[in-house]
């Protein structure tokens, strides 16, 4: 089975995280770059599939050239090889962009299955799995807690906050997964020093036959016309027992639809 | 472009990991994960009630950290930089767990591919990567630890076999190895043998009401008319030379494994001062405080920057005894002295173990005295500065 690892390099979420001032873009070099947390699962789905049904997982990731330290990371854990969209011109490019650009990629390089986390910690913009498979004209399986996969068939427990429903489809699929799915491996010593020898094609617009006008900031749908710093945190409630502090917190907890 | 103003961030300010390569960062990130899930929530109670669970050194085989600057034979083949990260990322840990992985990979498993035959290393190092075989390195007696030359324990010839006897004292996993390295006199001069574990006459017995480095095991080995095939013997070294070398490799992981120690008793103190209140604002805001900390960071960037120099040193295959004797009497006192502070800013919480800085201080005890004493490494400095041997 082919499958395709999505994965991103992202702001490490325990970083001062911030936009740059001149175009309202994500300010890369502010912070330390890590892998997206839930690629580090989707990573490992792919993995256990194709230890369970044989294949290859490839990584697909779009970013700058440091992004080559998470490719190499994903290739520690496993992955067989990665193709890395690099290029000035994606600078700034939105979900909308971001997918047309991956979606070439999947084409070139065919498919059994996507599979990518159901959102980066950087935009959270949650949409991307939706609009590839939309764009590639596959079945969508998303926030999957569990993937099973028996010849074209695939079925996932779609995770809901009342539990989870089982969605069913057929290969080729785009997956998204959630924290729940599994727990991902450590890259271990022997996999960083293989990931040295594993190829890694990189690839510009133009080799994907995308004009450099259609992509990055200019060409995006959306824009992020102003920002501001969330505001700090403001004091917690104190509830006094008089008694009745049950009874308080329980009001407390059913105003903020908690309870 | 400055980096992130969260003071957390601090603990690095002069960013001495940029200067590692993504391999090196992956190794540290890895270890430090691991170490967070599967160490910090227990070492404590490992601690407290004197234990290691031995599971762990499968965990660690399987990840690759049991003789990572090895090649072949199971091995990662990593080089000496990646090996002190994992070093320091585990002693940030406790120095019991970096005790664990610098015996079974530079003291165990080194002597053994260094100067061992094809079939002590096939028959011994797989096994020991993957942390399904553990080993112990005994060369301290009772009677004879400083000055190892001067040692009791010996091997006589007997017919194509060897006899052993002797004792040997303060080994780390000794009762817990499956196969011990036992340096003893012959009548050519000091060589190496592999015990295995329940060979006739061999016995292990722990040393209990130990005050440091509780989450590792100690023991005494007894050698009693311990008869071994002359294929028991590490063929390719004779001297002192021998267990010296394996000492230089532990050494140098040393040199980068307490700046772990110490970075983590500097987190806790300053991670303790920016919250604790005491005369109505936080301890952090005392200049007393402030003084301690600053010096303490100091401190602990120039160690870091030592073990990044003397790796690099040893990548170029440079090294020298003399480098390793500085890297590890300057670390391990700049360790101690770090730990210590940290404790005053902890106060009370300071002699818990709900805090890791008591653990560490206590840890970097056995630290100071093993491999080599402050005061052997001290005076094999003195004879390189002067030419004149103060104790042999
Ligand atoms: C927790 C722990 C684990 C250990 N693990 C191992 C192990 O796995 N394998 C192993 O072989 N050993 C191990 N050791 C032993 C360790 O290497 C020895 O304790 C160390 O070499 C010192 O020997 P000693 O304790 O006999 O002290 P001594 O040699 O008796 O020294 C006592 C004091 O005298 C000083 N001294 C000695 N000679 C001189 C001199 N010429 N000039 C000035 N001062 C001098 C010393 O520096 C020290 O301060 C371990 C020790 C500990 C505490």
């Amino acid at each position: 089975m082919n499958i395709v690892v999505l994965m991103k390099q992202v702001p490490d979420t325990w970083s001062e995280r911030t936009l740059r001032a001149a175009d309202n873009t994500l300010d890369r070099d502010a912070a330390d770059a890590v892998m997206n947390e839930l690629d580090e699962y989707a990573i490992e789905e792919g993995l256990r599939l194709t230890e369970a049904h044989g294949g290859e997982v490839t990584i697909v990731s779009m970013g700058p050239e440091k992004a080559t330290e998470s490719i190499r990371k994903a290739l520690s854990m496993g992955a067989d090889k990665a193709v890395h969209v690099s290029d000035e011109a994606l600078h700034g490019s939105d979900a909308l962009v971001t997918s047309a650009v991956l979606a070439k990629v999947l084409e070139r390089a065919g498919f059994d299955l996507v599979i990518l986390g159901s959102e980066s910690t950087d935009a959270r913009t949650g949409v991307l799995a939706a609009m590839l498979a939309e764009r590639l004209g596959v079945p969508q399986l998303t926030f999957a807690s569990k993937v099973d996969i028996d010849g074209s068939a695939i079925a996932i427990h779609r995770l809901a906050d009342y539990g989870y429903d089982t969605v069913e489809g057929t290969l080729p699929a785009v997956v998204s997964v959630v924290e729940k799915i599994n727990e991902p491996r450590y890259p271990s010593f022997k996999g960083i020093m293989a990931a040295k020898k594993k190829p890694v094609e990189t690839l510009t617009v133009a080799d994907l036959g995308i004009d450099p006008a259609q992509v990055g900031l200019a060409a995006s749908a959306t824009e992020v016309v102003e920002w501001a710093k969330r505001p700090p945190r403001a004091a917690g409630v104190v509830v006094t027992d008089d008694g009745d502090g049950g009874t308080k917190a329980a009001e407390f907890l059913a105003s903020r639809k908690f309870i | 472009m400055p980096r992130s103003l969260d003071p957390a961030a601090s603990t690095d300010l002069l960013r001495i990991d940029d200067q590692l390569s993504d391999d090196e960062r992956l190794v540290r990130d890895t270890v430090r994960k691991f170490a967070a899930d599967r160490i910090m929530p227990h070492i404590a109670d490992w601690f407290e009630a004197g234990t290691l669970p031995k599971e762990l050194a499968p965990e660690l085989g399987s990840l690759g950290l049991l003789g990572m600057h090895l090649t072949g034979y199971g091995c990662a083949g990593m080089g000496p930089i990646a090996y002190g990260v994992t070093c320091r990322e585990m002693e940030a840990a406790d120095s019991g767990l970096r005790s664990l992985v610098s015996v079974q990979g530079s003291l165990a498993m080194f002597p053994i591919w260094k100067y061992g035959s094809e079939e002590q290393k096939q028959e011994w190092l797989p096994r020991m990567a993957a942390g399904q075989a553990i080993g112990c390195f005994g060369l301290t007696e009772p009677d004879h630890g400083s000055d190892p030359s001067s040692m009791k324990t010996h091997a006589n010839r007997s017919g194509g076999d060897w006899v052993l006897n002797g004792a040997k004292m303060w080994i780390t996993n000794g009762s817990i190895a499956d196969i011990a390295v036992v340096w003893a006199d012959t009548q050519d001069g000091i060589r190496g043998f592999l015990v295995h574990k329940g060979a006739r006459g061999f016995s292990a017995r722990n040393i209990h009401k130990k005050m440091s480095l509780r989450a590792s095991v100690t023991s005494e080995l007894h050698f009693d008319d311990v008869k071994l095939p002359a294929s028991a013997m590490l063929p390719e070294v004779r001297g002192l030379k021998g267990p010296l070398s394996c000492l230089s490799e532990a050494r140098f992981g040393i040199v980068w494994g307490v700046t772990g120690a110490a970075r983590a008793c500097f987190e806790a103190a300053a991670g303790y001062a920016r919250t604790r209140e005491q005369f109505g604002r936080k301890i952090g805001g005392f200049q007393l405080t402030q003084g301690k900390l600053a010096w303490m960071l100091a401190d602990l960037q120039r160690a870091q920057l030592l073990a990044l120099h003397l790796g690099r040193l040893k990548e170029a295959g440079s090294i020298t005894p003399e480098q390793v004797s500085l890297g590890k009497m300057s670390n391990v006192r700049t360790a101690i002295e770090i730990a210590r502070q940290a404790r005053t800013i902890l106060g009370a919480n300071g002699v818990t173990l709900e805090y890791p800085v008591i653990r560490h201080a206590n840890n970097l005890e056995s630290v100071l005295t093993y491999e080599g004493t402050e005061e052997i490494h001290t005076l094999a400095l003195g004879q390189a500065i002067t030419g004149i041997s103060a104790y042999r």
